[in-house]
């Protein structure tokens, strides 16, 4: 016996496409079935009431891979990529169009937690009519009803209906629900989409017992971090096909190299057609960590260094490179000039090339995509050449920075800061002087 | 084959099967998922296997419907005994409607029993699907139970307004012949009617979205093509035969036979049987045929 948890091959999947509504009215279906009759037409019969043929596509297509049991297998893509339809269809909710998926074990889905709660009832009642929704025995469910109450801490509501409850709460319940499905395969679908921080945390520890437990873990999320901690492989879909396949770290930054359209490294070997002017003109710009390749990834934590090349075409000009540098909220992090350099600030320049390298320290910004733009100042006054957006790069979190939470870190940078606590007093003391 | 176990430094431990014996590897089940085509199984095990399921939809059914309604259960037996006391007033007194020497009362109880919970659970039935979509497009279980459930859940209704139905029957100094143990009989039939029509009309209802418009005036047309409102030796012989094999005949003439006093159900109930059955087929058959695009359209 193989020990293979589960075997896709070939799945694929067809939608019509732009349906903003999927479902049709009985008076469209009446109309198409009659209107191709009196046009006489059969081949009228699919643009009337079924959409022309070409309306269909693939939401997913030919994806295959195998899963050893207690894999954690993390799925990755951007948005309409195929990642919910491929759980869909593990799930059995919805039908492949094409190929086959064989499945050896329960398999316990969270395409949503708290699916099936309903309002007017108590929190006991629900987390009974959940539990058997989500597939658990009514003696499972009984074993386990007070640990799950417990684990949500709702223990003083638990006969209060749920529709009293606050979002936190409900959210608790229905996560201590699903947390306690205890199904050989597990599928998941963005838990961390919804909730606090200590509730991700939660959500993402329990994932992570799943795996270790032997559990094979299916999890599609947008956030790389959890990715690449939890899962043992990932998988990347675009456009409903496989685009890679293997350890989570390497098929993420793949995957984030194509999710935006990084510059990391311009050159412009002809001097006359390089953007600028008759004062300067460009000739090579590039970001990359200090020692590496632009192509290496920058995380928080990594020092890196933004460089550029020039031409100065007019003798004796006093130039400065001004760097501006946003985030992707459009805010500008910081703006850098060489106030610090001692060689050629202040000095006239000769005709020829000159380099810039401007060293951004580790621990200063935040994680997300940034973007340079750079202006040319002549005699600290005058901009003489201006470009927009020279340089893009994405800065990529660390996740040994993060202890265990995988929210988004608010703020535009984000440095490592001293910082001390100390008891400054007792207890009694204080009560004294008070 | 990348490194899995150095990524996350789960060594070994991973490959450790379920520990404390919990369930036995031998009872791992293989699900294979692949395009079906054509007409589905019926899966008769599955269904089995999500007993559980069922009866806690039909439990959450029951519950959330008395707990909404302020009168609660009250309303099982309110809703048929106001039809009755207007049938009674305007059908029996006013327009004067045979009934066979019973009383009016008990003549239009008996029958609006039965079809409340014939009504009832048709439109509940067929909503059962819609009302609860994000069942249907977040978690697997064989759909039948929706409906089945819905439908099931009726029936309580329909213990709690028989009492009262008998209770009438006292009242009115009608003693029930032995024909009553048939009773079991005319509500399994009734059952098997409200699901054939719940099946076909919920799987409608998720692929036309106007279904739902249709479906109190499809009942509203029941009520007239049943003998609630009057009884069916009205209806003249050649046509008779026909009526009768509405299902729903067979039950309220079934119900008033037993219960009140009323030609006894001739050879003609077993065609009506048919009939049930034959939708009932058909309804899980087409049901399953297009169960499958549920989720995608819902």
């Amino acid at each position: 016996m193989t020990d293979n948890a589960i075997q896709v091959d070939g799945l694929g999947k067809q939608y019509r496409r732009g349906e903003r509504q999927p479902y049709r009215t009985l008076r469209e279906a009446i109309a198409g079935i009659s209107l191709p009759l009196l046009r006489r037409g059969r081949h009228h019969a699919r643009d009337g009431a079924l959409g022309r043929s070409d309306d269909w596509f693939w939401a997913l297509s030919d994806v295959s891979f195998e899963l050893e049991r207690g894999d954690a297998l993390g799925i990755i893509g951007r948005n309409g990529a195929g990642k919910s339809t491929l759980l869909k269809i593990l799930s059995r909710i919805t039908e492949p169009t094409a190929g086959c998926a064989v499945i050896e074990g329960r398999v316990g889905s969270l395409l949503e937690v708290g699916t099936g709660f309903h309002s007017e009832l108590t929190g006991r009642e629900n987390v009974w009519l959940n539990g058997a929704v989500l597939g658990m025995t009514r003696a499972e469910i009984r074993r386990k009803f007070d640990e799950i109450v417990s684990f949500a801490g709702v223990e003083s509501f638990i006969d209060t209906p749920v529709k009293r409850f606050s979002t936190g709460m409900r959210a608790r319940l229905a996560f201590a629900v699903a947390a306690h499905l205890e199904p050989e395969v597990l599928i998941v679908d963005e838990v961390l989409a919804v909730g606090d921080a200590e509730f991700q945390k939660k959500c993402m520890g329990k994932m992570g017992d799943a795996a270790r437990s032997g559990r094979t873990v299916l999890f599609v999320s947008h956030n790389m971090m959890a990715i690449e901690s939890l899962c043992t492989r990932a998988i990347w879909l675009e456009e409903g096909r496989r685009m890679a396949d293997g350890a989570p770290a390497e098929v993420t930054s793949r995957y984030l190299k194509t999710s935006f359209s990084a510059l990391t490294e311009r050159f412009w070997p002809q001097r006359d057609g390089a953007p600028g002017n008759d004062h300067v003109r460009m000739r090579h710009a590039r970001v990359r960590p200090e020692g590496g390749q632009p192509d290496d990834p920058i995380y928080v934590t990594t020092p890196f260094t933004l460089e550029f090349e020039y031409w100065n075409m007019r003798e004796g000009a006093r130039l400065n490179l001004s760097l501006h540098v946003s985030n992707d909220l459009g805010v500008t992090v910081f703006n850098a000039v060489p106030m610090e350099e001692r060689v050629w600030q202040g000095r006239p320049f000769p005709r020829g090339l000159f380099r810039d390298v401007c060293h951004i320290p580790g621990n200063l910004l935040n994680s997300g995509v940034h973007r340079v733009k750079l202006r040319v100042v002549e005699d600290s006054a005058h901009v003489v050449h201006r470009m927009e957006d020279v340089l893009m790069f994405e800065v990529r979190d660390a996740s040994e920075e993060r202890d265990g939470w995988y929210g988004a870190w608010q703020g535009a940078v984000r440095p490592r800061l001293r910082w001390e606590t100390e008891q400054v007093d007792g207890f009694g003391a204080a009560l004294r002087d008070g | 084959m990348p490194d899995r176990d150095t990524a996350l430094g789960l060594t070994g431990r991973q490959r450790q099967r379920s520990p404390s014996g919990r369930e036995s590897d031998a009872s791992r089940p293989v699900t294979t998922i692949q395009p079906s085509r054509g007409w589905a199984a019926l899966r008769v095990r599955e269904l089995w296997e999500y007993r559980e399921l069922f009866y806690f939809l039909m439990w959450r059914d029951i519950k959330v419907r008395y707990k909404q309604t302020a009168l609660g259960a009250a309303w099982a037996v309110l809703q048929p005994f106001t039809t009755m006391v207007v049938f009674s007033v305007f059908f029996g007194s006013l327009a004067g409607v045979p009934s066979g020497g019973a009383s009016y009362p008990v003549f239009f109880f008996s029958a609006l029993v039965p079809w409340t919970f014939f009504a009832t659970a048709v439109a509940l039935g067929a909503n059962s699907l819609v009302q609860y979509e994000e069942l249907v497009s977040k978690v697997y279980f064989p759909r039948l139970i929706m409906p089945a459930a819905a439908v099931f859940a009726c029936l309580l209704d329909l213990a709690i307004a028989s009492v009262v139905l008998l209770g009438m029957l006292l009242v009115y100094g009608t003693t029930p012949s032995l024909a009553i143990l048939t009773l079991p009989f005319f509500v399994a039939l009734a059952a098997v009617t409200a699901l054939a029509a719940s099946l076909w009309l919920s799987g409608l209802n998720v692929l036309y979205r106007d279904v739902r418009y249709v479906i109190p005036f499809l009942v509203q047309l029941g009520l007239f093509l049943s003998p609630v409102a009057y009884a069916s030796d009205l209806v003249p012989e050649p046509w008779r035969s026909l009526y009768q094999l509405n299902p729903m005949a067979g039950v309220i003439d079934g119900f008033r036979w037993a219960l009140v006093d009323g030609p006894a159900p001739g050879p003609i109930l077993a065609g009506a049987t048919a009939v049930a059955l034959g939708l009932l087929g058909g309804g899980i058959m087409y049901f399953r045929r297009i169960e499958r695009s549920f989720a995608d359209v819902i």
